[in-house]
């Protein structure tokens, strides 16, 4: 088991360096491929009467005059050690993880970008325990009666749900709770630490028009794989043992049933930590989402690698968990 | 152009605007659309829709509260010193004083240039080489250290100088100020020296030596780049965490991307400040607001201002059009820019002027409005200079009825032209503007009609200027001989709008302006005699003459006058449409009821 | 109908023995979109203690629906029970569903197929015994359930059942999992034991053993057993009464001797001659029964098995229209057949056994 870890761990590593260069390379390597100079590069990021001098001067202070491999290896460097820079009268140290300097504003990135995570962080991880409760309960229960009325229902109401983008149900829920009955009004998101409760309620409209989507797409989920497993020969073997319905569906069933939806859950999560663009943008949250479309709209190139490595990073991280935890729940993939 | 709003990041030189108050200055025919929707329910009481546009609504002297302020996106920078963008050039007054700044006002009120940091506007030699401010007494930063000449020239130092930190703002100091006899190299890179050129034999006196006469010299200081940043707590890039305050109110937090809140600054002293009043007790801009979240809040009263101020979204426009009550709280300003389709004189047949003239007739104005997106975003123009710059004239060389094209004298001028079975060129338009291809779309339908066959190339809007369009060896070699284009100024002036687009001694290589490659030696005359005539009426005059040539030479199509569409919550007070600020609301008095 | 059967199905406890199971007429019926599925179509039958009972035919005869509808284990709504289970005296089918559950896996319990798919892969082959034994005896400490489930994987031959009870399904043999299965059916000492199928899926060095283990088990428990198979090599080792069931219904039932060396249905000499016999000749092939197993929604009418049946010609007809009933043959030997009792043991005399 743990040299399993460490192999995994290991391959996590040199998927976040692919992920880097690929990067790295798209923002960077491409524009030269298709003619791109150095100085048009360099002219972009200062605007408006780029005189040589500004050319040159950015183009030091951004080490573009140096080859695409001298560049990429500096980056990997600052992440790892730190660096140096001069944006001021004195030089500055990029701490540790060093993903260098907005080209907008010239702020580390790091620094700006981590004070996002925790919003990210408590949208995705509030709207996943919401849908996976909803969304679970809800499957199992459609599954264990099949063509009932609920099953009917909750399954009309959960293709609604996995039809319906974010953006209409978010601002359907702003437009009714935060103007037409101001319940849940002048939403901004405050600190756990400051105040859970306020906490909560601000996040919970976000949470709600996030987790309609996913506790849709996992009701469907769950009820196709609980309708899957409780007719596999062990549940009948359970049965024939005399044991009570109830612990036949969670002891024997869920358990089954759940280890799938435990991978499509940490991708899920993996992809939302990275970002949920759309919920984020419509509830002005300023996570990491509105991060990445921010600096997308600046083409502040420096913030796009951080955040889509950022983005990588917990995608891997998920997913490594869930191997992980794949592994502790499923004792056929331990040997394997 | 200064960036107001989302514009363009790539353009190079000009404009802010004044907004002419209502409907009553602007024009006839065309105009009675946008008349109709502008006017809308009037109160006697100076409210009711467009009234920011005439007076200071809801003028009120009631303190304490706290205004919000939202914005879609983030600024470029909070730093005076780092930023171009029209709101901010607004907004940052609250916390720097320039040197001069404009009164806040509506409409032509609002254009007009007070001394602010300064107790007089600038003394100009007779030369016109040397401008000399004296600072007021008794002015102090918000840690209470009195505020000296030195200061500001400082922070002209900076934020001209040391392109690689502040590279956001526009550079016209370094342009015009002399410089040393080894090129400055701004106060980063030499911590010892300094700029020559920026005198201050005492604390209270900048002397500024200018290479060439420059007349719109005191609307270039009302810059936020004059704003006074003292050396000892400049951090370079990090300062806009740590902006040390000359306004009257100061940072108590700024998160960047997020938020930054601003309370009464103590050490400000109303005795040395006539036009500040510091009103609430705390002002909150939020960023990265959803701008439909951001009309919503402005709706209920939640928010009192929308900082870049580019009017509201679609879907809030229709709601409040609908609505009597709400469209009474709204106000339909220009916005300071003109939307033109530039003719490229280096392109043939276009080095024809009557080729042109089948242009400029074959134009139905009417539709491409539509595609704008109809009279409350944006007037039917026929100048270049918008009704809301100093010197505009109305006057209309290429007439026809309703502005709806004249397919017969299009035909006319083809057949002048040599051309009468028609030709091919190239329409250029900005990939992500879809309006802006819109309208391409309806003017190329309109030249189908007279034979003239346009095909419409799209291009990134952050290469138009810099690559593609506003590059003449490209624009030439692709046939492009037709330029859709938007233009504003930095400051409200004729000079401050014209020049970088109709000087022919301002076509550059990369990054050109003047697309459509002008070069009347009777425009550059005047130009020059413009900028060193020290009488404001006279230059205006000679404005309206330039524009007149211009016109003549059918080079620019003039389409519309571009509009906002703003929204004026009821709970926040001394709301005023500025000219000086692309239509927007003077930022420096609102308060709020709340 | 009723009459003819009751008297046979008497006999069929030898010995004056009381039956401990006693099927009557029992139906099991499923509403489906398609129609009616008369899955087992009146069936009756009696075990004692002790005694091995084997029910044999081909998939869709009814044989596994008969024995899950014992155990109690069809939850559909669709699912329409009637007819009588007695076990111990006791109806099955008239009790409620909780008090089957409460007799599952103690006085009944049933082995599967496949023991693969038959054990839930995600637990110990220990917590699922220790599961099945305190389900029914729930004072019973943890400790004292592993000790159970060890001491019972010893006794169905896995070898150091102390280290393999922790050992999950997928790390045991086919026949191991089998052995364990067995284990976990028998930790509550039941009376009776199903056994569906119980070497199918193994190989044929091991389900000997698997057999073996069966016969020594049954010895020791002193349990009634009902083996369900559709290859009578399997119960000619181990059932002292087969049954036949052919279309939902017993076509012909009789102790293991009689029904081997006489068997009076068409049907079981198409079984026969389809059986693999170690103790014969090699055949030039083996020959199955032709055709296919009938439509349990459409069942032919008359005999069901008269479509393949190759001499359902020599009824007169009756066949094709008169479902025939169950007679008694020979002492405890009864089929239900159409042709006349002397043509049939001409015919198995004459074309059936010298093939076999």
């Amino acid at each position: 088991m743990f040299a399993y870890i460490i192999r995994r761990i290991f391959a996590a590593v040199l998927l976040l360096l692919v992920v880097s260069a690929v990067t790295f390379a798209i923002f960077f390597l491409l524009p030269r491929l298709a003619g791109e100079t150095v100085d048009q590069l360099a002219t972009q990021y200062i605007g408006k009467n780029p005189s040589p001098e500004a050319v040159q001067a950015v183009k030091q202070n951004l080490g573009l005059d140096q080859p695409l491999y001298t560049q990429y290896w500096n980056f990997l460097k600052a992440l790892v050690t730190g660096a140096e820079y001069t944006f001021g009268p004195e030089p500055a140290t990029c701490h540790v993880p060093c993903f260098g300097y907005s080209f907008k504003n010239h702020l580390e990135v790091w620094p700006e970008l981590s004070k996002r995570i925790p919003v990210t962080l408590s949208l995705a991880i509030g709207a996943a325990v919401l849908w996976l409760v909803s969304g679970v309960a809800t499957g199992v229960v459609s599954a264990l009666k099949p063509r009932s009325i609920f099953d009917r229902i909750s399954m009309g109401i959960a293709l609604a749900g996995v039809s319906l983008p974010v953006f209409f149900t978010g601002a359907l829920l702003l437009t009714v709770f935060s103007y037409e009955w101001p319940i849940l009004d002048n939403l901004e998101y405050t600190n756990f630490t400051d105040n859970p409760l306020m906490w909560a309620r601000n996040l919970i409209l976000p949470w709600i028009s996030l987790a309609f989507l996913y506790s849709a797409l996992y009701a469907r989920l769950t009820r196709a794989g609980m309708l899957e497993t409780m007719s596999e020969d062990y549940i009948r073997t359970a049965r024939a043992k005399g044991l009570a319905e109830s612990k036949v569906v969670t002891r024997h069933g869920l358990r089954a049933a759940l280890t799938p939806i435990v991978t499509i859950f940490g991708m899920d999560l993996g992809l939302l930590l990275g970002g949920a663009l759309i919920t984020e943008q419509v509830f002005s949250l300023q996570g990491v989402g509105q991060f990445a479309v921010q600096a997308i709209t600046d083409n502040d190139l420096p913030k796009i690698l951080g955040v889509t490595l950022l983005a990588a990073f917990f995608i891997v991280l998920c997913n490594l968990v869930v191997d992980l935890l794949y592994a502790a729940v499923d004792p056929r993939v331990r040997l394997s | 152009m200064r960036r107001s709003r989302t514009v363009a990041l790539t353009a190079m030189a000009a404009a802010a605007v004044l907004v002419v108050t209502g409907c009553s200055s602007s024009k006839k025919s065309d105009d009675t659309k946008s008349t109709s929707a502008a006017t809308g329910t009037e109160a006697a009481g100076g409210s009711g829709a467009n009234a920011a546009t005439k007076n200071i609504v809801n003028a009120s002297d009631k303190k304490g509260g706290t205004v919000t302020f939202e914005m879609k996106g983030t600024p470029d920078s909070l730093d005076p010193g780092n930023t171009y963008y029209a709101y901010i050039y607004n907004f940052s007054r609250l916390y720097g004083r320039p040197l001069t700044t404009f009164q806040p006002g509506a409409g032509e009120a609002g254009n007009k240039l007070v001394p602010d940091l300064a107790e007089s506007l600038g003394q100009v030699s007779a030369d016109g080489l040397t401008w000399t401010y004296k600072l007021r007494k008794g002015l102090k930063f918000d840690d209470g250290t009195p505020i000296t000449s030195k200061d500001v020239k400082y922070a002209v130092e900076r934020s001209n100088f040391a392109p690689d930190v502040a590279s956001n703002g526009p550079t016209y100091f370094k342009e015009l100020l002399v410089d040393n006899e080894t090129p400055y190299a701004g106060p980063y890179k030499d911590k010892t020296g300094d700029l020559k050129s920026i005198e201050t034999p005492d604390d209270t006196t900048i002397v500024f030596h200018l290479k060439h006469a420059f007349a719109d010299f005191d609307y270039l200081v009302s810059a936020p780049q004059t704003v006074p940043v003292p050396q000892a707590k400049d951090t370079g890039a990090d300062y806009v965490k740590k902006i040390v305050s000359s306004g009257s109110f100061k940072f108590e937090s700024y998160e960047d991307g997020k938020q930054a809140v601003l309370v009464p600054n103590t050490n400000w002293d109303p005795s040395t400040d006539p036009i500040r009043k510091q009103l609430p007790d705390k002002i909150v801009l939020k960023m990265n607001i959803d701008q439909a979240t951001i009309d919503k809040d402005l709706l209920a009263g939640n928010a009192q201002v929308d900082l870049v101020g580019g009017g509201v979204d679609p879907q809030t426009q229709a709601q409040i059009l609908q609505n009597p009550k709400l469209k009474a709280s709204t106000d339909n300003a220009y916005g300071g820019r003109l939307v033109y389709m530039a003719i490229n004189t280096d392109v043939a047949p276009f080095d024809n002027i009557e080729c042109r003239k089948a242009v400029q007739y074959a134009v139905d104005k009417v539709s491409v409005q539509t595609s704008l997106g109809g009279p409350i975003r944006g007037q039917v123009a026929n100048t270049v200079l918008p009704p809301d710059i100093p010197g505009h004239q109305d006057f209309n060389v290429w007439e026809t009825k309703d502005n709806k094209g004249d397919e017969a004298k299009a035909k006319e001028a083809l057949k002048a032209c040599g051309k009468d079975g028609g030709f091919s060129t190239v329409l250029s338009a900005r990939t992500e503007r879809a309006t802006e291809v819109a309208a391409a779309t309806s003017i190329q339908a309109a030249l189908k009609k007279v034979g003239i066959s346009a095909e419409i190339q799209q291009y990134p809007q952050g290469k138009y200027l810099a690559d593609s369009a506003g590059a003449p060896a490209f624009a030439k070699e692709h046939n492009i001989g037709l330029m859709m284009m938007q233009w504003g100024a930095d400051w409200p002036t004729g000079y401050g709008f014209l020049q970088q687009i109709v000087d022919g001694r301002a076509i550059k290589a990369s990054g050109n302006s003047n697309l459509a490659s002008l070069n009347d030696a009777a425009v550059n005359k005047l130009l020059d005699d413009a900028a060193t005539n020290p009488d404001k009426a006279a230059r205006e005059k000679i404005y309206g003459d330039i524009d007149k040539k211009v016109m003549d030479q059918a080079v620019y199509v003039p389409l519309t006058y571009f509009k906002v569409f703003l929204y004026r919550p009821d709970n926040a007070t001394n709301l005023a449409s500025t000219p000086a600020f692309s239509g927007e609301y003077d930022y420096l008095n609102i308060g709020t009821t709340k | 109908m009723t009459e003819l059967q009751k008297t046979p199905a008497r006999a069929a406890a030898p010995g004056g023995e009381e039956s401990f199971l006693s099927v009557r007429d029992l139906r099991i019926h499923f509403d489906t979109d398609d129609g009616l599925v008369r899955s087992v179509d009146g069936v009756s039958f009696d075990l004692a203690k002790g005694r091995t009972l084997g029910i044999v035919g081909e998939s869709g005869s009814g044989k596994s629906v008969t024995s899950l509808g014992i155990m109690g284990l069809h939850r559909s709504k669709r699912a329409r029970i009637t007819g009588e289970i007695r076990l111990d005296g006791e109806d099955l089918i008239a009790a409620g569903p909780d008090r089957v559950r409460e007799l599952r896996g103690k006085k009944m319990a049933m082995i599967f197929q496949d023991p693969l798919t038959a054990m839930h892969p995600y637990y110990t082959v220990g917590q699922q015994i220790v599961e099945a034994y305190r389900v029914h005896h729930p004072q019973a400490s943890k400790r004292q359930a592993r000790a159970r489930a060890v001491e019972m994987l010893d006794r169905v031959g896995i070898p150091q059942p102390d280290r393999r009870v922790d050992d999950y399904p997928h790390q045991f043999s086919g026949g191991m999992r089998q052995r364990a299965m067995i284990a976990m059916a028998l930790v509550n000492d039941p009376s009776l034991l199903i056994a569906d199928e119980p070497t199918t899926a193994l190989d044929v060095t091991v389900q000997a053993q698997i057999l073996d283990l069966i016969r020594d088990l049954q010895e020791e428990f002193g349990s009634a057993v009902i083996i369900i198979t559709h290859d009578l090599g399997v119960v000619a080792e181990l059932a002292d009464d087969i049954l036949v069931m052919y279309g939902g219904r017993c076509v012909e039932r009789g102790p293991a001797e009689t029904l081997f060396d006489a068997p009076e249905h068409p049907y079981t000499w198409g079984l026969l001659g389809s059986m693999p016999r170690l103790d014969r000749e090699l055949q030039d092939r083996l020959v199955p029964v032709k055709g296919t197993p009938p439509s349990l929604i459409n069942v032919p009418s008359g005999c069901a098995f008269h479509p393949r049946c190759p001499y359902a010609e020599l009824t007169g007809g009756r066949s094709t229209e008169e479902t025939p009933k169950l007679t008694e043959v020979a002492p405890g030997h009864h089929a239900a057949c159409h042709l006349a009792l002397a043509e049939r043991h001409r015919i198995f005399a004459e074309e059936i056994a010298p093939r076999l």
